[in-house]
């Protein structure tokens, strides 16, 4: 018994992410896309993943399963050793708001609130009380270089500024991965740099990080780049770096 | 999540979407106000009516003479002389009407009342101290006649109000002398008014002079028959019985077999009180109506601005959800918000609703009355028109997928 224990102890921690044969069919009528056609990914903690692939491809499919924003039509999903393919809603609601920082290419700030209360936001619903949300938030904002923007509403912030609120909001909740979707997609070069370096900054510090992108320079920072293609992962390549 | 932060989360939506709360406050505030509003003018006519009916009292009949004919010409009923106070005395007896309470033998005729320089023309209503509890009015200054007056013939005459404000400009009544057909009278009391001033029921009560019987009839109208009976049963619904009671007696009194060929005529108020309910009972079920649409249209403002709200923010609600809301805690933030929405609003027109019943009266001189019931009811509709319209759109958006949600536009 001891022995087994030992065995549990030093046996290599699981993937964090573990996709098997995962396929996502969507249907319109009598028409039957299919997203994904088998997608077999493995990442392991602390790792920072690229994803990329045209427009198209089955990459933003891809990243809603990661995401638990939607359910596999088969195959498998274990997130952190939990099969997430049989969760209830209110359960995947739970695993997105504590596993999974989350960044949209639109930043899907909420317009009418602070800052501080869009980063706040998945703090209500883990259930932490006020004054905790808040010094987590502010040190959150503080973490990508807006303390001095804390009471500014999203519309008086730049496209830059707002990626940071949104990436504040994603790390606010200390998830197991950050899911940033396509987060230099509306920017210029050098607020799309400015996150870039931040995310890298972040993957140094140990966080787990897919990116989905179909920008080549931004993918670069990653460790590994995959590239998807008509619903199948064509190609998995370590990046230059 | 707590219901507290649900609430603060729902209170926090509210005061960030102003106009939209405020419109949809609005639509509430006024579909109550108006329903308080028209309820209660419905109920204050009825009100009105209802006293106005008791004014006239609902257990009382009036006998009056039948026609007289003079050189062949008839002149209608009331114009005879076949009342007279033996027929009074029958009826007072407890053996033959038991169902009779008080009965008040009437001598009447309009005469120049003169008070110094001053004079006004009124009824002049020679009676027995019956008469008061059988109108069931009241003295509000001074006393009523007494069997004393009755008896020994005395000039004294009791004023309504409205005769007092028509010959004394301020000047107190009691104790001074007013002529009547050149005889001098002494005010010894003053009539408490029959109601508000502003039905004409009520003022025809109030312009009225009453001496006693004998003295009436026999210094300053002489007559020896009576212009009415006015009889009273012991309750309204005894009224029948006090009816034919009355008949009988009279009929027998007279002599006469053929009820057609009775020289006397017995009316009753019942008549009136039928039309006039009738009257009150259209007025209030128009006015019940127009509040029904009002809380109706105040429903459909609601509605719309409720739906709107949820169509423009499915992606909030998306995002919401991405973040960890569960279906449950999106329903329950926009059940929240309807709540104190409608809350607000109702409170606001319940308050519009007391403010105008009080201030409304005075200008379209209109009673009214507030209905607690019909507030509470419309309160009522205004939250369930107000959840059901905030909750159903935002429980189906809640079950839609995160991404749907968030890619809607």
């Amino acid at each position: 018994m001891v022995a087994d224990q030992f065995a549990d102890v030093r046996e290599p921690s699981p993937p964090l992410i573990e996709l098997e044969q995962v396929t996502k069919v969507y249907r319109s009528g009598k028409l039957e896309v299919a997203a994904l056609r088998g997608i077999d990914l493995h990442v392991a903690r602390g790792e920072y993943v690229a994803v990329t692939g045209s427009s198209g491809s089955g990459k933003s499919t891809l990243m809603h399963i990661i995401g638990c924003l939607d359910v596999p039509t088969s195959g498998r999903y274990r997130l952190a050793g939990q099969d997430v393919s049989a969760l209830s809603e209110a359960e995947l609601a739970d695993v997105r708001n504590r596993r999974i920082g989350f960044m949209f290419q639109q930043f899907n700030l909420l317009g009418s609130m602070t800052a501080l209360r869009n980063v706040e936001l998945p703090l209500v619903y883990t259930g932490i009380p006020r004054v905790q949300r808040r010094e987590r938030a502010l040190t959150a904002l503080e973490r990508v270089g807006l303390a001095d923007r804390v009471e500014h509403r999203p519309g008086e912030l730049s496209g830059g500024q707002q990626q940071r609120v949104a990436l504040a909001r994603a790390l606010v909740g200390d998830p197991d991965v950050l899911l940033a979707d396509e987060p230099t997609g509306n920017q210029d070069s050098a607020a799309a740099m400015e996150v870039a370096q931040l995310l890298e900054s972040l993957h140094v510090a140990g966080k787990t990080i897919v990116l989905i992108t179909h920008e080549q320079d931004v993918a670069s920072f990653a460790e590994r780049t995959v590239r998807v293609r008509d619903g199948l992962v064509v190609e998995l390549e370590a990046s230059a770096q | 999540m707590t219901w507290l932060e649900t609430l603060r989360t729902g209170l926090e939506s509210v005061r960030v979407h102003r106009l939209r709360s405020a419109l949809t406050v609005l639509g509430i505030a006024i579909g109550i106000a108006a329903v308080t509003l028209t309820f209660g003018l419905g109920q204050g006519a009825r009100n009105r009516v209802s006293s106005e009916v008791k004014a006239l009292g609902t257990n009382l009949l009036t006998i009056t003479p039948g026609s007289s004919t003079s050189k062949g010409v008839r002149s209608g009923f009331g114009t005879g002389t076949t009342l007279t106070e033996v027929d009074a005395q029958a009826l007072s007896d407890k053996v033959v009407a038991p169902d009779i309470s008080t009965v008040a033998p009437i001598v009447q005729s309009s005469q120049v009342l003169r008070w110094q320089r001053t004079n006004w023309t009124a009824p002049v209503l020679g009676t027995t101290p019956a008469w008061l509890k059988a109108r069931r009015r009241s003295v509000s200054e001074g006393r009523f006649l007494d069997s004393q007056d009755v008896a020994d013939h005395v000039a004294v005459a009791i004023l309504g109000p409205g005769v007092v404000s028509q010959l004394f400009s301020g000047v107190d009544p009691l104790g001074q002398s007013i002529r009547i057909n050149n005889v001098s009278m002494t005010v010894i009391g003053v009539l408490a008014s029959a109601g508000s001033s502003a039905t004409s029921a009520a003022a025809s009560q109030d312009d009225q002079v009453l001496v006693p019987i004998t003295t009436a009839q026999q210094r300053l109208f002489p007559a020896t028959s009576l212009t009415s009976i006015l009889v009273a049963a012991r309750s309204t619904s005894l009224l029948s019985a006090a009816y034919q009671e009355a008949d009988a007696e009279l009929l027998a009194l007279q002599g006469v077999k053929d009820p057609a060929e009775a020289g006397f005529t017995i009316s009753s108020s019942q008549s009136l009180v039928a039309t006039a309910t009738s009257v009150s009972k259209t007025l209030t079920t128009l006015l019940d109506t127009i509040a029904g649409i009002a809380l109706l249209v105040g429903g459909i403002g609601v509605m719309n601005v409720m739906l709107m709200s949820v169509t423009e923010r499915i992606r909030e609600i998306g995002l919401r959800k991405a973040l960890g809301a569960t279906p449950r805690l999106i329903r329950r933030q926009f059940l929240l918000e309807a709540a104190v929405l409608g809350t607000i609003g109702g409170a606001l027109g319940i308050v519009v609703g007391i403010v105008g019943t009080v201030a409304l009266p005075g200008t379209v001189g209109a009673p009214i009355a507030v209905s607690p019931l019909a507030t509470a009811g419309a309160l009522g509709a205004a939250l369930v028109i107000g959840l059901l319209f905030g909750v159903i759109p935002a429980s189906r958006a809640s079950r839609l997928s995160p991404i749907d949600a968030l890619r809607s536009d």
